[in-house]
């Protein structure tokens, strides 16, 4: 059964007829032309399909698309600025914690909502943060280092 | 591997107990209820699970949040372990359950999963499960004959099965508030520090006497190694009146291990699990006198 619903991602509202049983990854990807989310298990397990929904992030595979009406939705291509990347973006270039790229949207979104709630993290909070992110190239070093890069960068910034 | 779409169904978007209880009514063994999707969904996926109807609870406000009041804390079904994770009530006064949803998936899953949820999947590993019942928590729930509420010790009856009947919905959780000198924990062994099932989980709770000393009340609870969460009193006998020291945990993590009823599987075997659930048994124990004598 088709239904109109409204979703607002990236600060674009968007109005889409689409079936309730369509995933928010679906509806992203196949119905929106936002390709940058990636799908890969689609059992919730990878974390290549995170976004965030109110700031938090979620796996986008387990999100009903007509259930996440009324939140603000935030993919990997609502982050940079124009042609400026967001400092972890940055960060993930900068440190070399990017290889094929796929789990890369996921771990980038789940990073950033760990800097905005957590600007000082340990690694081991990093680790455990990133941990329903799987990434079968890097090792996952690079990465830690990225986001470490991305806080330090973060808060010297900040206006004091 | 599988990249199955979802099966299709009709969405329905009650805002009260009472229109999801109509709902379900409506559509008669057709309809499912959703929280946080995060099982049903997959199972759905998987067409375990082919429902024509799919009646969210989400959009019912009641069901959400943590309230506490002077008989301890009530937890909508609808809050997320996440929500529960970052609660600051939750973190200083019930401590096995803030163990728990701590670590139960990812981040991502558990800004989706709720409570409820966790509780009414019943599955014998699951983590919200053992700590719930060691903190003595009872479950609301609600059918179209009225509520009723039980002590959750009684509410599994098999995997993925529980009490609940057809129509019911299980609204909420409550603790009661736990006594001055007593603390608690849950320990959770994993094949990896995060995003797996547990192979083992232990829950503890203590109550000592005033002088910190002897132990008045105990509840000692497993995850995993039966077919559904269960409680051992031959454990808690053990411990009850007693100094307990290393030679008294060890003791009662025996008893633990030898009161088990895992299988074995792929993830882990059975005389692997009770020797864990001694190992664990004896640690919750520790844990939890360290906590309370700080």
């Amino acid at each position: 059964m088709k239904q109109d619903i409204v979703l607002k991602v990236n600060g674009t509202t968007y109005t889409v007829n689409v079936e309730t049983h369509r995933t928010l990854v679906e509806v992203l990807r196949d119905t929106l032309g936002l390709t940058g989310t990636k799908k890969s298990c689609n059992e919730g397990e990878c974390g290549a399909c995170t976004v965030l929904m109110d700031g938090k992030p979620v796996a986008s595979c387990l999100v009903l698309a007509v259930a996440a009406q009324g939140k603000e939705i935030t993919t990997i291509e609502g982050l940079a600025d124009g042609v400026k990347l967001h400092p972890v973006q940055e960060a993930f270039v900068k440190h070399a914690a990017i290889q094929c790229g796929f789990c890369t949207p996921g771990m980038v979104l789940t990073a950033k909502a760990l800097l905005d709630k957590d600007p000082d993290p340990t690694t081991a909070e990093v680790r455990r943060a990133i941990s329903g992110n799987l990434c079968r190239c890097t090792g996952y070093q690079q990465i830690v280092d990225a986001v470490m890069g991305a806080a330090a960068t973060m808060k010297k910034s900040e206006p004091v | 591997m599988f990249i199955k779409r979802l099966p299709a169904f009709e969405y329905h978007t009650p805002s009260s107990v009472e229109e999801a209880l109509d709902l379900m009514e409506k559509h008669g063994n057709n309809g499912k209820y959703i929280a946080g999707g995060t099982d049903l969904l997959i199972a759905m996926k998987k067409r375990e699970a082919v429902p024509d109807h799919l009646i969210s609870l989400g959009g019912i406000e009641s069901l959400k949040g943590i309230t506490p009041d002077d008989k301890g804390v009530r937890i909508g079904a609808l809050t997320t372990l996440a929500e529960i994770e970052r609660s600051e009530i939750i973190g200083k006064q019930y401590l096995p359950l803030r163990d728990a949803v701590g670590v139960m998936a990812s981040i991502q899953v558990r800004n989706l999963a709720t409570i409820g949820g966790n509780l009414c999947s019943a599955v014998p590993s699951a983590d919200s499960a053992p700590p719930l019942m060691a903190l003595d928590a009872s479950v609301k729930l609600e059918g179209p004959e009225g509520e009723r509420t039980v002590p959750l010790e009684t509410f599994f009856t098999g995997p993925k099965s529980s009490i609940l009947k057809n129509r019911e919905v299980l609204t909420e959780i409550s603790i009661p508030k736990p006594h001055p000198v007593s603390s608690g924990c849950y320990l959770k062994l994993m094949r990896r520090h995060a995003m797996d099932l547990a192979l083992v989980g232990v829950a503890a709770c203590l109550k000592l006497d005033s002088e910190r000393k002897v132990c008045k009340e105990a509840r000692i609870t497993l995850g995993a190694v039966a077919p559904t969460p269960i409680r051992v009193p031959e454990v808690e006998a053990e411990l009850v009146n007693k100094e307990i020291d290393e030679a008294v945990a060890e003791e009662a993590a025996q008893i633990a291990g030898s009161e088990c009823r895992p299988i074995s599987d792929l993830r882990a075997s059975l005389d692997y699990r009770c020797d864990a659930v001694t190992v664990l048994t004896k640690r919750a124990v520790i844990e939890t006198l360290k906590r309370i004598t700080g």
